[in-house]
Formats: C-alpha cells, structure tokens, sequence
C-alpha cells in the first residue's frame, strides 16, 4: 500500500474500461472482495487458534471454528445479496429499515431475550444457540439514514443546511441513547466517528463541523464529569494511559495484550505456539483480543499483512466513496469507510496499549457472527455503489 | 460533487493513512525493537514447573556394601506465606506445633526464619532455601502424629507432611567413615550465583539439597542425578493449559568406593586404640589419622581420622547445639587429608634420597655421635644415644638424627652456606617436592592441605610476608610484655631483631631441623602414605583416590577412575636410592626401632618396610606418634602410615595398630597366615566392580561379609529400603 489516492487517470480498477461491456461479476470490485475475503480466511485461523486451548477440555477443540465459519459463510451470502439491492429501492425504503433497526435496538431490554456480555445488554438471545448484537446492524442503518438524508438536497450541488445537521444528529442520537443505556461505550464511540465522517464529507460548513467535534469532544468530558459514565467504563477508557501502575481487569487485559503481541517478535511463535494465546492469558481473544493471536502467533509480519489486508478495504471504500456518481453512494461508502477504519484503529490501538479498552470487535477477523454479517453487508453495500457509479457512468459516455 | 466534499473526503482519507501508519509503527515498536522483554514475561507468566527431585545414587564400598543409602522420611513442612496470615504471623500455630511435635517452639520459629534475615541463627538451623517453599520443620515424624495434623488442617494452616528421600548411613561393620563420605546441605548462594542464568531442567535450583563435603560435594555433579520436571502451561486462573516439556527424573550415578568397609571399621578401631595407647602411657593423645593404600594403584582402602562424628547428625539440618558442640570438637574437618603435622624421623627417607642424589655412598659410614653442637645450639640424637660410626641402614634402623644432621649439614655448606641466594640448591626439599610434599596430593575430596616443606625458599617468602611485623616488634621492645616480665619481653625483642635483621637466611639450624622432618616441614598423614606408597612401588607418586568407578543406577554405564602418577622418581641415583630405602625399611620393622611393636609377627612371610617417627611439637606439647610402613616388603601391595598427636613415640602409639592393620588385611592369627582370614574378601581388594542390579540394588556380601547384623537380612531388602534398625528420634 503506497497510497490511497492514486490519480483516477491510474486507477484503472475503478475506472470503467469502455470497450468492456459492462456486468454484475466484472464490474465487482475484486481487489476489495480478495482483501476482505483474506481477512476474513486469516480471521478464522486466528479463532481458531485462540479457542481451541479453550475447549480443549469440552472436546471438540474446533467447534468453535466450525460456528465461526458458517457465520462467516452465512455472511458471505449476505454480502451478495446486498450487491443485489437495487439502489434506488435501498435509498427510498432506508426510512423503514431504520426504524426496524431501532426496534430491534430495544430487543435486549426485553426479559428472556436480552443477553449480557461482558457488561454490555446488546445481545439477543436466538434460540438456535446463536446470540444477535442489534447495535452492529445499527451502525449500517445509521449510515445508510444519515447518507439518505444528508445527500437529499447534495444532488442539487447544495451544501446541507444546519436544519439538516440537527436532523441527522436527531437520527444518531436515538441509537446512541440506547446503546449507552446498554453499556456498549465502544460502538458509541465509532458512531460518533462515523457521523461526524459523513457530516464532513456531507459539505456541511466547517464552523458546523468544528462545533460538531468541539461538542463530541466536550459531551464525552461531560459524561465523565457527571457520572453519567460509569466508574468502570472510565476506568477502561484510561487503563491505557499507564497499565503497569494498575492491575485492575481491565488493565490486566491491556498488559496481557501487550505482553503477548510484543512477545510475538519479528516472527512470532507460529500458529498454536502462543504462549500467552494458549495459556488463555489474553481475555476474549478469540473476539475483541483477536488481534493478540496474530501479534503472538505470527509475529510483526503476520500482524502488519493482516493490517496491509485491512488497509486495502479501507482504501478500496474510500475510492468507492471518490468516484461515487451520487452524494448518497459517497456518503454510504463514507460512512463504511470510516466505521471500519476507525473500529480498526480502535480495536487494534488497543491491543497496542494506544487506545482504552472497549468491547468491540476487529472487522471481519473476529469472531461473532452479527458483527461479520454486518461487515460483510456493508462490503456488499460498497459493490452496490460501485455498480450504481459505473452503469452511471457507462450511460452518460 | 462539491469541492468541499472532496477536500473533506481526501482528509478523511489521509486520516485513515496516517492512522493506519500509526498501528504499524507501534507493532513495530512493540515487537521488533521491545520484543524480547515481552517475551520474558510471557514466560514467565504462563510457565509453572512441577519439580521432582532424583533419587540421589549410593556410595558403595569395593565389596558393593553400601555406605550411603537412602530411605524415606515423613516430613512435616510449613508454608510460611500461609502462616504469616494468621495473628502474629501465626505464633500460636507455631506453639501448637510444637506442642504436638515435642519440639520446643522456638526452635520451630528459629528454623522458620530465613538466612541472613534480622535474628536469624546462622545455618544449618536457619532456613536457607526460598521463603516461598515449605520448610521442613521436623523429619522421622510418627505417622499418627502427622495425620492429626493433617486431620486439624484448621489449626494448623500452612502445615504439610511430605515423603522425602533423606541419607542413611547403613554402617556396615559399624563403619563411620564420616570425612571421606561428606554430608549434604541446602545449595550455597556461591553455587547459585556461579551458575549464571540458565533455564536448564537439570539447573540447580534454591530448593535444592547437593555434597557440601567429601565425596558427596567431590562427586556431586554425578550422584544428584537429575530431577524429573514438567514445564506445565497455566493459565491465569492456575489451571493446567498444557504440557509443554517433561524430563523424567534420572537417579544419581553409584560411586563404588575403593574404601572396603570391613578394612575402614578395622582402621578406625586401631586408630582409636592408637588414641587410648597414648592416653594409657599418660599423653594427651587428643587427635590421629590413618590411611590405608593400595601401592600399586593410589587406591585409598582406609582413610580414618580421630576425632570423628556420626555423619547422620547432619541429615535434615542440625541443631545449633550440635552445630556449635561439632565445631569446637575440632572433628568436622579430617585429619587425615586436612591435618598438617611435622613428620619427624619419617621423613628421614626423603633425606636419605636427596643425599644419594647428592652423591653420597649408601654403604658408606656415618657418625652418630649424642649430640652435635652448633654455637649455642645442642641438636641432641633421640635419647641422646650414641652409636658411633655406623652404616646409613643402620641410621635409618636406630633412626638415628644426627647421621642426618651430618648428610644436611656438608649439603648446607656445599650449597653455599649462610650466604647462599634463595635459588641455591637444597637438595631436601627438592627430593620432598619430587614426592609430592608441599602440594596437594590430587585426592578426589573437595578440601586438602598443601602442607610445607621447610626450605631456604620458604624461609625467605616467610621473612617477606613477616618482616613488618619482626621489625615493628625490634623496635617497640613489647611494652605490654614488659610491664610484666622484662626479661620475655628483652628475649623477644632480641629475637625479633634478629629475625627483622636476617630472618630471610637458612641457617645451619634450619637445614639440620629440616634433615629430620621438624622445623616449618608440615605435611598430612595421606601425603605420607602417598610416599611411602611410592618408596613401595619403585617411585611412581600417585594421586590418592577414592572411588574407583561410577556406575549408572541401574548398572549399565561404568566409568572407571583411572590411576594417576602424579610424579615419577627417575635417575639412576634417585632410583638406588629408592632400591636402598627398600632393602633397609624392613630392618626397621625387624632389627630397629620397630622391632618390638612387631614382636611374634610372621616377618619372614609378610615382611613389614617402616619407619618410626616421635616429632617434636613447639611448646610444651608431647611428640607426634607417626608410623610409615608398607607390605609386603618382597612384594609391596599396601602402604599403611598413622599418628597420634601428643601421642609419644612412634613405636608404642601408633606401630601396634598398624601391625593389627596387617593382621586384619593378611590374616593373621599368631604366626599363622591366611588369606580366607583376610577382612578383604578373598585377601586383597576386588579386581571386579561390585555388580549393581537392573532395579538399582547392589549385589552385596552375604553373611558376616555383610556387615550387617543377620537379623536385618530377612525379610526386607536392606539395600534397596535402607531401613536403619537403630532409626533416629526426630
């Protein structure tokens, strides 16, 4: 990875070649599929490394691996489906899926259905001995209302007006109500990111935009300051400003990372060698941790393809965003764009002890399916733009 | 699309560059320039070893008895973590402990206390082990007693019971042996550190129990064997994750000691009643040694020194009383290998060598006036007796002193006399050197002493390292001295003038004084026998050793000690000598000053070399009563030499047991020899190595052989369990 913004003339991948037809398969962004697909396939591995010291003892050491890939299978198909979408249906009915998202938002409340991990009630409980975490199909409804919205009046080469800014916050704010009411700061925390993302490449005034990251940056202090975060989500918030002083959880958790991915070396120990992924020293790392695996098992060279393979993704949605025809499809390709990049940032940074400790997951190389479905939906949306931007394109030469 | 939007998307993506570059840079931090330091602590985190201690291998005698065997013993132990969460760092455990122990409780608490630790009592009644590992508080515990404890765990926090394998000492012939077989204690902080960082299994480790003396500590590294460890993954909660490496506990190696049991019960028997002999005539007699050699190899098979100790006192730490009574007993360190003693009339065989070398006629006359007069010095012959001229055989049988004085005193003079430099030739110690005097005999024990050979050199390193103090002394005149007595303190003055002035000077005295073994000559009683061992030979100086061979567990790896020379004595002249000293020393036995200590003995079938020794002791202290001696004569197979300190003469402390050593060794009833009689099964100590069974029990002697009392035959295996009838208390 040179560059993530090549000049179009180069960018041939994205550029429609005009003696080509057109069509479904060749028109699919491949590179993007093969980096997420190999980050995926890497994922799994990892997964499997890390759970099967687990359930060593519970026999099947690769029953968790084998979940792992029908989640990943059934979000492959997903995927699909989702390029299928016709693009104008999506941007009409995104009002409806929005409101079935926040509906199901507020199924963990519900008494026999919601579950609780790790403090966070964001799971719902489906008897076929899955679990659901509604937030992460929230993230896309989110994008797709706030690109919907926000590129309303952009068709017409206007920048959205303040009315529109407090709407799109109006749109954000419930989601986010619910999911603090839930414990789950980390998702919150990528929404923020997220929205003020598309917010900006909405075109919205930049003393907007600067009172917008102003406002993120002061509600967060206030949150501290009032309570209305908890004592423990603070503390998970700044273990990682100094994790030796503090054996607490979750700076226990930040040293153990650290501890295993700087242990990893140059080459690390090889695959199921890990002393510290082995020996369960790493908390959850077959989900939020999962990063740990690669650092110890694989080393820098494992962990820094694993991080090329993701910046590919990153790149391909941000030139989907570029050569969007549409305000919408350069909003919704945004909103993917910087919901990845920055849960990556996120994720990772903290295993690297450079971020607080929140439980969310690496993009498609952690475990839990509704968070790879999403992801995986969300590729699958990219495609969607792309395909909108060359038929677009192939119509008007 | 609007340019504001583009500009905002590029940002967005620089953004995600530079946070993508962020990650990076920090893995690479983390791993590659950090890496290793995390390794450490990932080690170090998931790591537990379970930690077995080998069998440690037996000492065997040459007939296969064992001297060092081991059994198991119920030990209680206390984890001090635990018990310092209790009141009081659990002093009322502590007392309870001790109440149903019958051990007073402070005791308990003494032991509890590491080494070195505010108010610790010095080792072995501190602990020196890690603060973070049970400590044995009492071994040999009644099993009833154990499983009360065991039943109140309550009452008793921190308290375990645990099998350990602890030494034994079967004593065969009720053998000591107790300062050639060594003891065991917990591994030094020197070893440890000396050691470096290693990450071996088969590391020492602080819990560790290794030889801290004789041939425990020698063969240390042979006999502990190695313990059996698996490295186990542990997750954070403790539990088990794995097994990442298991080394199964390999037992220690056998060492087969060329000591015979029977013989060494023998030795130290005589040895004793060497002590009592001297006592009976009125001496002092406080202290003795006796070594018993093969000739023809350097294989010690007796080695005994007065006073001794029961070695066993030593298994699981002893107490401060016993520590302190052994220290002052002067009975831990042996006399036999540590012990420096003037050698008197035994050494007369070195002058004898050094005045052939120096030319002088074997067959020649010599006079042995009563005494010879130098300035105000009179150097009296033994007894002042006088002989007139007489043959040089003759001199070494009567022992007579001042042929010797002679044959030093024309060396003396040849050498240049008083103003000889310190390199001049001196011919005596020279020879002592050539047979091994001055130097370590190369015995396989961890300590020996060196001892001294009086020369011209060593006078003048002496002066060197003492001339301050002589001078100072010269100068000051002992004020203190002469508050009291004016004239000591004119004496003392004068002769350290003297001594400040040319103190460095080998005076004729001295070369006298050295002539026949008194003066700065030091040696130990095994240098000796090394000596006479080599006279018996024909002149090879072998290293002394004790064990023959070591032998795996379960007998299928032998390692055989080679003999060693340390020295050969060559030259036509030297080996005349030698040939001189071999034709005469058994004349001492038969016609000199040996002969009566020898009455009735079978001399015409085991013909006995030796050579008497009465050395003078500064002070007012009685002789040393040294025997040398080597049989038999014709045929040299064993060199025999003991002394008793303050013990009189040669011949009538020391001879009559050497001659019992004899009998024992050819048996000897009266007059009548044979060899089935012998202590030494089939007469002379075994070619074969004992034979050592697949399960790891030696194939031992059976009978009265055995050394053991019949009634422990049956039933059990005594060598494999080791069980001790007379067990200790605990």
């Amino acid at each position: 990875m040179t560059s993530i913004f090549p000049t179009k003339s180069s960018d041939a991948a994205v550029a429609p070649s005009r003696d080509r037809g057109g069509g479904y398969f060749r028109d699919l962004d491949w590179i993007l599929i093969i980096a997420a697909l190999g980050a995926s396939l890497m994922g799994s591995v990892l997964v499997w490394s890390a759970s099967r010291a687990d359930l060593a003892a519970e026999g099947d050491p690769q029953s968790y691996l084998k979940r792992h890939l029908i989640n990943l299978g059934v979000a492959l198909v997903l995927g699909v489906i989702a390029t299928r979408i016709n693009y104008r249906w999506l941007r009409a009915y995104t009002p409806v899926v929005y409101v079935a998202s926040m509906l199901l938002l507020l199924v963990p409340f519900v008494p026999g259905l919601g579950v609780t991990i790790a403090g966070a009630r964001a799971w719902i409980d489906v008897p076929v001995g899955l679990t659901i975490q509604p937030s992460e199909f929230a993230k896309i409804t989110v994008i797709l209302m706030m690109a919907a919205l926000l590129a309303e009046p952009r068709d017409i080469e206007q920048e959205p007006s303040g009315r529109d800014v407090l709407y799109a916050l109006g749109i954000t704010a419930i989601p986010t109500a619910i999911i603090l009411v839930q414990n789950d700061t980390g998702t919150v925390l990528i929404m923020g990111a997220v929205v003020i993302s598309i917010i900006a490449v909405a075109g919205v005034r930049t003393r907007w935009l600067v009172g917008l990251i102003g406002g993120a940056a002061l509600g967060i202090l206030a949150a501290i300051q009032v309570g209305l975060l908890r004592q423990y989500q603070v503390e998970r918030l700044t273990s990682f400003i100094n994790p030796d002083d503090d054996l607490s959880a979750s700076a226990y958790n930040a040293n153990q990372a650290r501890i295993a991915i700087g242990g990893g070396g140059l080459d690390g120990y090889g695959l199921f060698q890990g002393p510290q992924t082995q020996g369960n020293f790493v908390p959850v790392n077959e989900s939020d941790f999962v990063f740990t695996v690669v650092g110890e098992e694989f080393g820098f060279i494992g962990s820094a393809l694993l991080i090329a393979l993701l910046a590919v993704v990153l790149f391909r949605a941000v030139m989907i965003a570029w050569k969007a025809d549409d305000m919408y499809g350069r909003l919704v390709a945004t909103g993917v764009a910087a919901w990845f990049g920055f849960q990556m940032f996120e994720n990772i940074g903290m295993t690297l002890g450079i971020m607080p400790i929140t439980g969310i997951p690496l993009p498609f190389v952690s475990a839990g399916g509704t968070s790879m479905m999403a992801t995986w939906m969300a590729i699958g949306l990219l495609q969607t733009v792309r395909l909108h931007s060359l038929a677009v394109f192939r119509s008007q030469v | 699309m609007s340019q504001r939007s583009n500009v905002r998307l590029l940002v967005l993506g620089v953004l995600l560059v530079s946070l993508v570059m962020t990650l990076v840079g920090r893995l690479y931090y983390l791993q590659v320039v950090t890496g290793e330091e995390y390794k450490t602590a990932a080690v170090n985190n998931t790591v537990r070893e379970v930690v077995e201690p080998a069998v440690r291998g037996l000492v065997l005698d040459q007939a296969g008895r064992p001297l060092v065997a081991n059994r198991t013993s119920l030990v209680i132990t206390v984890d001090k973590v635990v018990l310092e969460r209790e009141p009081e760092n659990g002093a009322e455990v502590v007392e309870r402990l001790g109440e149903i122990l019958d051990i007073p409780a402070e005791r308990i608490a003494d032991r509890l206390k590491p080494c070195g630790s505010e108010g610790a009592k010095p080792p072995p009644v501190c602990w020196n082990g890690s603060p973070y590992q049970p400590i044995p508080i009492a071994q040999d515990v009644d099993p009833q007693i154990a499983l009360t404890l065991m039943e109140q765990g309550q009452l008793y926090p921190g308290v375990d019971a645990r099998l350990d394998a602890i030494r034994e000492y079967p004593a065969p012939f009720n053998v000591n042996a107790a300062h050639i077989l060594g003891y065991l204690g917990p591994v030094t902080e020197q070893q440890l550190q000396e050691q470096g960082s290693t990450d071996a299994y088969d590391r020492l480790r602080r819990t560790d129990v290794v030889g801290r003396s004789g041939l425990e500590a020698y063969y240390d590294d042979d006999i502990r064997g190695k313990p059996g460890v698996t490295t186990l993954a542990v997750d954070t909660a403790g539990r088990v994750t794995g097994t990442l490496e298991s080394f199964p506990p390999q037992p220690g190696d056998y060492l087969v000691s060329s000591i015979d049991a029977n013989l060494q019960a023998v030795v130290e028997e005589q040895l004793v009643r060497a002590v009592q002999r001297a006592q009976r005539q009125g001496y002092p007699g406080d202290s003795g040694a006796a070594v018993v050699v093969d000739v023809t190899n350097g294989q010690i098979l007796a080695m005994a020194s007065y006073p001794t100790y029961d070695p066993s006192i030593w298994v699981g730490g002893v107490t401060k009383k016993q520590f302190d009574k052994l220290m002052d007993s002067g009975s831990l360190a042996s006399n036999a290998t540590q012990g420096l003693f003037a050698p008197g009339s035994t050494y007369k065989v070195i002058s004898t060598v050094a005045a052939a070398k120096e030319g002088f006629n074997l067959g020649g006359a010599y006079a042995c006036p009563s005494r010879v007069r130098l300035g105000t010095q009179v150097f009296r012959n033994y007894e002042s007796s006088a002989y007139g001229r007489i043959s040089l055989r003759r001199a070494l049988e009567v022992s007579c002193n001042t042929v010797f004085y002679g044959l030093a005193d024309q060396m003396w003079d040849k050498a240049g006399g008083d103003d000889a430099g310190r390199d001049a030739p001196d011919p005596i110690a020279e020879a002592a050197r050539q047979f091994g005097l001055g130097a370590g005999t190369g015995i396989d024990l961890p300590v020996e002493s060196v001892g001294r050979v009086a020369s011209r050199e060593f006078k003048a390193e002496n002066w060197e390292l003492k001339r301050d103090t002589w001078c100072k002394n010269a100068i000051e005149g002992y004020p203190e001295t002469r508050k009291t007595d004016p004239e000591l303190a004119d004496y003392f003055t004068a002769l350290d003038q003297e001594n400040c002035a040319d103190g460095f000077r080998w005076r004729e005295g001295d070369a006298l004084n050295a002539s026949i073994g008194q003066g700065d000559t030091a040696v130990t009683p095994l240098q000796m026998a090394m000596v006479y061992a080599a006279i018996a030979n024909g002149g090879t100086v072998y290293e002394p050793k004790l064990v023959k061979a070591i032998v795996s567990a379960d007998g299928q790896q032998v390692r055989e000690i080679p003999s060693v020379a340390s020295n050969e004595i060559t030259g036509a002249r030297a080996q005349r000598a030698i040939r001189f000293l071999q034709d005469t020393l058994p004349g001492v036995t038969t016609n000199g000053s040996a002969r009566e200590p020898f009455a009735g003995f079978p001399l015409s079938q085991i013909p006995v070399a030796s050579k008497t020794g009465s050395a003078q002791v500064t002070g007012d202290k009685v002789s040393t009563s040294w025997f040398a001696s080597y049989a038999p004569a014709n045929n040299p197979r064993y060199a025999v030499v003991m002394m008793v300190t303050q013990g009189g003469t040669g011949s009538k402390a020391s001879a009559p047991s050497v001659r019992k050593i004899y009998e024992e060794i050819f048996g000897i009833r009266g007059t009548d020899v044979d060899p089935k009689r012998s202590v030494l099964i089939g007469g002379e100590p075994m070619t074969d190595l004992p034979v050592i069974r697949p399960d790891g029990t030696p194939v031992v002697p059976l009978g009265k052989d055995s050394g053991v009392p019949e009634a422990r035959e049956e039933g059990e295996d005594v060598v494999a369990s080791g069980a001790r009838e007379n067990g200790r208390g605990s």
